[in-house]
Formats: structure tokens, sequence, C-alpha cells
């Protein structure tokens, strides 16, 4: 008789949660397409800013590449967090919250996309260069055409996972007043009407999310088998992605 | 005034931090001529070559390739190692190009050649190191042999004055040694202008006009091959030779 | 003479003044984010290698299972694991604690991410070693913890590192939950003064230290333990 009484409580619970998932879902979905456009813009401008700030530090002059090593170890340090109220209410930089987001995460990603490039560039043997160079391939060019088509095949992996890293990291765009996937679903469970419901909500927000990463990470790889060349690929450890 | 030689290198000095290991080189080449540089390692016989295209800067001295300084202030070193071939010892085939689009690369970047010409061209040096049907391979997709091959058509087709081969075989498995010798011994035959340094004696016996033996930083001895293998004058000289009979039990003379 | 006496002989307004004044409240903060960290390191270690050995030595079902867990945890957000955990799980009137439920939540993320370099280093070591412990008698359970875990936990300490940094540095995270660790307490601090840029400015600062001071450490231990010809090869 108890038993069934707790039946009877889950499956209300249940019904009750899924009910809650169901009328949100299209609010969520807004916020996962903002998601979607926040990761896409942070990566593309991480990505201008890492390829020179990798070339600067292995290639630069001494100080230009003490420079870039030191912008690379100062965004890594600092929490994601920190770095996001510092730049709008620090800094008190005013612009609106999506612009702010796509910076500040850029920047931060630069930092890390190009320590991922920096690996990759050196992994390529001097030989690449001698030999561009003995052809009369002036030292940008051989940049240009032998060491970037390389280094770039053999990022993606470790590329793959900053994307997933970034992708994570944008919940927290919320301190800047960017309200993407999971602060739709914060704002939802916020409703007093709404408490201690939210348990379905939150796990179909991690779905969400897990799609998009598993997507994005296959996509990723299918990219670099297209792309793959016998014989040029990397082989690393497990390579971290966090958030 | 246009100079009987090709390449002319006086004093030439290269230290790395302590050890020196060039210390004061001089050697004349005229075109047509092939030379061979032999020698223990780490005695300056690679840092020679790489300085003659300027891989390597060297300390002092100078280098000329026929009229032009090559070791001279603001010289165009592009311009210079467009007419120099190099062949290294790991071939250093560029990794993410077919064979084809290494040996075009350089025509089109460089010699801003159009790509059907370039093409055209390209099929042409395969050819003439026996690898026009692997054109479309990637370079882990060929044997050390057939990528020192065609690492000789992609410095042929920049129509070099001259060839340098930095022990172009070391890397090779014995049984691929040979196909890379007969390619350069049709280049010798042809009248390309060529220093190689090597280990291949026999090789160097039969195709070189001249050979040179350096130690520690000099040239010892150099002379013709009749001349250095079966009478050399220096001690150090036959002392190497002996060795390198006794590793190879393969006899020059 | 008390700290806030101490405090007046900086001036009015200054930085010098906002940062001697912020001294108790940001090193009670700072203090409770290396609490945080620490303990979720030591939770996500215990069950990181629990997770890293069903992937490597288990049988189907058990390497499915560890698996899974670790694909869906570092394919979300740390955020929504601990939304998860805290506003998701009174809907089974399970009701955590906030510094509980970071500490939990972090540890369990951590341990998604520690679980992957450990099933790197174990399958970084060569078969011959289990063979040769096996040859000699031991049980599989005797030659992973003798023979294969003293070397992969060696193996593991550079990588493994990457790990603390991050969790040090997401712990910030928690503040979600309104603990008061570092982060936060410099939030309330800059909301109270208004002083935002020099708080934030403090606060950067602590954490880029404690990610100095930790790496500092890291590489002093990796000093310490290692053995000459055990390194991972690149």
């Amino acid at each position: 008789m108890v038993i069934a009484q707790e039946t009877a409580g889950w499956q209300e619970l249940l019904s009750e949660q899924l009910k809650l998932v169901g009328e949100s879902l299209p609010t969520l979905l807004s916020g996962t397409a903002i998601t979607v456009e926040l990761t896409i813009c942070l990566l593309l401008l991480g990505f201008t800013l890492a390829v020179p700030v990798a070339l600067g530090q292995i290639y630069g002059p001494a100080p230009l590449r003490w420079l870039m090593g030191a912008y690379e170890r100062f965004f890594r340090a600092i929490p994601i967090l920190v770095l996001l109220v510092f730049f709008v209410f620090g800094l008190k930089v005013n612009l609106p919250a999506f612009l702010s987001a796509a910076l500040v995460f850029g920047v931060h990603s630069s930092a890390y996309q190009s320590q991922i490039f920096r690996g990759a560039i050196q992994s390529i043997s001097l030989g690449q260069i001698s030999a561009a160079r003995a052809i009369g391939l002036t030292r940008l060019q051989a940049i240009r055409y032998i060491v970037l088509p390389q280094a770039f095949r053999l990022a993606i992996p470790a590329w793959s996972n900053e994307y997933s890293s970034v992708l994570k990291d944008t919940s927290f765009a919320f301190t800047v007043g960017l309200v993407e996937l999971n602060q739709r679903a914060v704002q939802i469970a916020n409703y007093p009407t709404h408490h201690d419901k939210v348990f379905a909500l939150f796990f179909t927000v991690a779905i969400i999310y897990l799609i998009l990463t598993t997507l994005g990470t296959r996509l990723l790889e299918m990219i670099e088998r297209r792309f793959r060349i016998p014989g040029l690929t990397v082989h690393t450890g497990a390579a971290h992605s966090h958030g | 005034m246009a100079s009987e030689f090709l390449v002319r290198i006086h004093d030439l000095h290269k230290r790395y931090g302590h050890e020196e290991v060039l210390k004061g080189v001089s050697l004349n080449v005229r075109p047509g001529e092939t030379k061979a540089i032999i020698g223990p390692s780490g005695t300056g016989k690679s840092t020679m070559l790489r300085c003659i295209n300027r891989l390597t800067d060297p300390d002092q001295g100078q280098i000329w390739l026929e009229s032009t300084e090559v070791t001279a202030h603001g010289v165009d070193l592009n311009k210079i190692r467009q007419q120099i071939g190099f062949v290294f010892q790991d071939f250093n085939l560029f990794q993410h190009l077919t064979a084809l689009d290494n040996v075009r690369l350089g025509l089109m970047k460089v010699k801003n050649m159009p790509k059907d010409r370039a093409t055209e061209l390209a099929l042409y040096e395969l050819k003439r190191v026996g690898l026009e049907h692997k054109a479309n391979a990637y370079p882990n997709q060929l044997s050390g042999g057939q990528q020192q091959r065609v690492s000789i058509a992609r410095a042929l087709a920049m129509e070099p004055k001259l060839m340098l081969f930095d022990e172009p075989t070391s890397a090779l498995d014995p049984e691929l040694i040979g196909e890379v010798l007969k390619v350069m011994k049709t280049l010798a035959d042809e009248g390309m202008t060529m220093l190689i340094v090597t280990h291949e004696l026999g090789f160097a016996r039969s195709v070189c006009d001249e050979i040179i033996f350096m130690e520690k930083g000099f040239i010892v001895e150099q002379g013709s091959p009749e001349q250095l293998f079966n009478n050399p004058k220096q001690p150090r000289t036959r002392e190497f030779l002996s060795k390198l009979s006794e590793l190879y039990g393969e006899s020059p003379a | 003479m008390s700290w806030e006496t101490l405090c007046q002989n900086f001036a009015e307004d200054s930085f010098w003044r906002l940062a001697c004044d912020s001294v108790p409240k940001i090193s009670q903060g700072t203090l409770l984010t290396i609490e945080i960290t620490f303990a979720a390191i030591a939770i996500g270690f215990v069950f990181g290698l629990l997770l890293a050995l069903g992937r490597v030595y288990g049988n189907r079902p058990i390497y499915a299972l560890c698996s899974g867990y670790v694909h869906f945890v570092r394919g979300t957000p740390l955020l929504v694991q601990l939304l998860i955990i805290y506003y998701g799980l009174p809907s089974f009137e399970i009701r955590l604690d906030p510094v509980l439920a970071g500490i939990i939540g972090l540890g369990i993320n951590s341990a998604a991410y520690q679980a992957e370099y450990f099933r790197g280093a174990i399958q970084s070591i060569r078969a011959g070693q289990m063979q040769a412990a096996l040859a000699i008698g031991m049980s599989r359970p005797q030659a992973i913890r003798s023979i294969i875990l003293p070397q992969a936990l060696r193996l593991v300490i550079p990588p493994w590192s990457n790990e603390l940094i991050y969790t040090l540095k997401y712990s910030s995270a928690v503040s979600f939950l309104a603990v008061d660790e570092l982060y936060w307490t410099g939030h309330h601090i800059a909301v109270k003064t208004y002083r935002y840029f020099d708080v934030y400015l403090i606060i950067a600062f602590i954490y880029l230290a404690l990610v100095l001071i930790l790496t500092k450490i890291i590489d002093k231990i990796e000093d310490r333990l290692r053995i000459p010809g055990l390194e991972i090869k690149h």
C-alpha cells in the first residue's frame, strides 16, 4: 500500500517535471541559438588573435616572444568569470551583452588556441622550413605555405577540445547579462511555483549541451579526416577540455 | 668580369658556441664539375654546404656564386637560393603536399609561374627521376629512395646552376641507395655542377671529378679520385680510408 | 592594534586602503576556495581512478557505465551540473548545503577529467609490464596495484597538474550557489564599495598567484617522484 502510494508520487513528480520541460522547450531552444552563435563568434575571434600570438611566440624577436607568452599565461590563469566581470564592471565597458561576451570569451579562448597552434607549429620539423628556404621561399612564404597548412591539420583534435570547452564556458555569459541557454533555464527555475520541480529541466539543458558538444566534435572529426594526409598525424595524451 | 669558377669559397669560418666547426676552408668549383666531400662525421662538411646557400650563416669568409657574393650584406638570399638546389639527408619533403605539389610549389610561389606551366615542368622533372607515376602520392606513401628522388626533382625544377647534396643516401636502407645514386650519376653526366657530401666512396670514385677529404674543420687533402684513393698523401686520409673499408668491407681502390 | 586601525594608515579611498580593509574577508574567501578545490580534487582523484580502471579493465557493462559517465560530464557545463545537484535534487527531497553541493559538483566533474588522464597513463604502460607481473605469480588486481598504478601515477603528473589548475579556476563557479569563496567574496565587496575595478583586479591577481604557487608545488612533487627512464615519450 505504502509502496503503491510512493510509486504514484514518483509518477506525478515525473509528469509534472516533464510538463515544465515541454512548456520551456521553445524558450530553451531560442537560448540554444544564442549559445551557438556566441560559441561561433568567440571561436572565430579567438582564432584570429591566436594565430599571430602563436607565430609571435615562435618566430618573433625576444621582447615580442615574452609579451605573447605573458598574454597567454595571464589569460589562462584567471577564471573566465573574473575576466567577464572585470571587463564589464571593472573597466565599465558598455557594450551590448552579446558583444561583451564574445570579446571576453574570444580573448580568453585566444590564449588557449595560441597554445594549441604553438604546439602544432613546434611539432613540425625545422627541416621543413630549411627545405622551403632552400628553394627560395621567403620566411613568410615558408610559414604561409609549409608551416601553417601542416600545423592547422595537426591542431584539429586539440582544437576540437577547445570548441567543447568554450561551448560549456558560455554558460557563464549570464554575468555580463546575456540570457543564453543555461540562463533561460535558471530564469524558469526561479519562478516560485517551479521550486523543487526543476531536475528534469536542468537535465534537459545538460542534454542539449551534450548534443552540441558531441555534434561539434563529430563534425571536426569529419573535417580532420577529410583533410588528413597520410603520415601527417599527431599522437598526444588525453587532451583537455573543461567547463 | 666573368670568373672561370661557378663557386668560390674563401677562408670560411663557423663556430657553434665554443666549438669551431669550420676553421678556414677555401674551395673553388668550375661549371660542370662534380666534387665529393668525404670525411668523418661532425667535421663541418654539412656546415660548409649549408653556408653556400646561407641556410647557415658563416662567421667569417666569403662565398661567391659566379660574380655575386653570397656572403655580402643585403644580398637577396631568395634569388641566390633559387639558383642553388639543395638535397637534404632526411629529404624534408613538404609533408602536406603530394610529390607533384612539392615540385610545383617553388615554381608557382617563387618563380610566379602559372599553374599549368608549373605542372608541366614539375611532371617533366618527376619523369627525369623516374617518378611521374607517383605524382599524386604523399611523402609518407613513398619509400625513402622515392622521397629522395622527389626532393631532387624539387631542387631541379628551379633550374639551379649548382646542386648541393648533403649525405643524400645516409638515411636510406641499403637496397634503396642505388636508385638515388643512379639519378645523381645521370645528372653528373648531363653536366650539372654538383657538390656532394657522402660516405659512398664507390660512387664518389666513379662519378666525381675531385674528392675532398675534410676533417676537424679543415680540408686535409683534395685531388682526383685515383690520386686520393690510390695514393693519399696525408696519413690521416689513409687512416680514414682504411677505417671505412674495414667498416663497409668496400674498397674504393 | 587592530587590523582596522592599521588600515587607517592608508589614505581614505586609496587602493591600498581598500585592499587592506578587504584582507580579512578576502583571506577567508581564498581559504574557502583552496578548501573547496582540494576537497573536489580528492573526490575526483578517487572517483576518477575508479572510472579509469573501469574503462581499461572493466567488463562490458562496467566499461559502458564508466564511459557514459565520462562523456556526459565532459560534454556538459560544470554550472549546469551544479544546478542539477543544488536545484534539481530537491525534487527528490535531497537538499544539500551549498558548500557541500559545490564540492560534490566540482568533485564529480573533476573525476571525469582526471579519469581521462589516468586512463591515458595506464594505457601507456607497456603490456609486457602486466605480463611480467602475472608471470611471477601476481593476480591481476595485485599487478594493477603494485606494478601498473605506481608507474601510471608518476606518468600522469604533468597532464594531471593541468586539472588541478582548472579545478582551482572553475571553483569560482560555486559562487553561483552563493558560496562565499574568493570570487563571490570579491563580488560582494565590489558591489558594496562600488570599487569594481580595484576589487576584481585584486581577485584576479590572487587567482594568478594561486595558480603560480600550485604550479611550483607540482613541479617539486614531480621532481621528487621522477624515476630515470620512466617518462612519457613525445
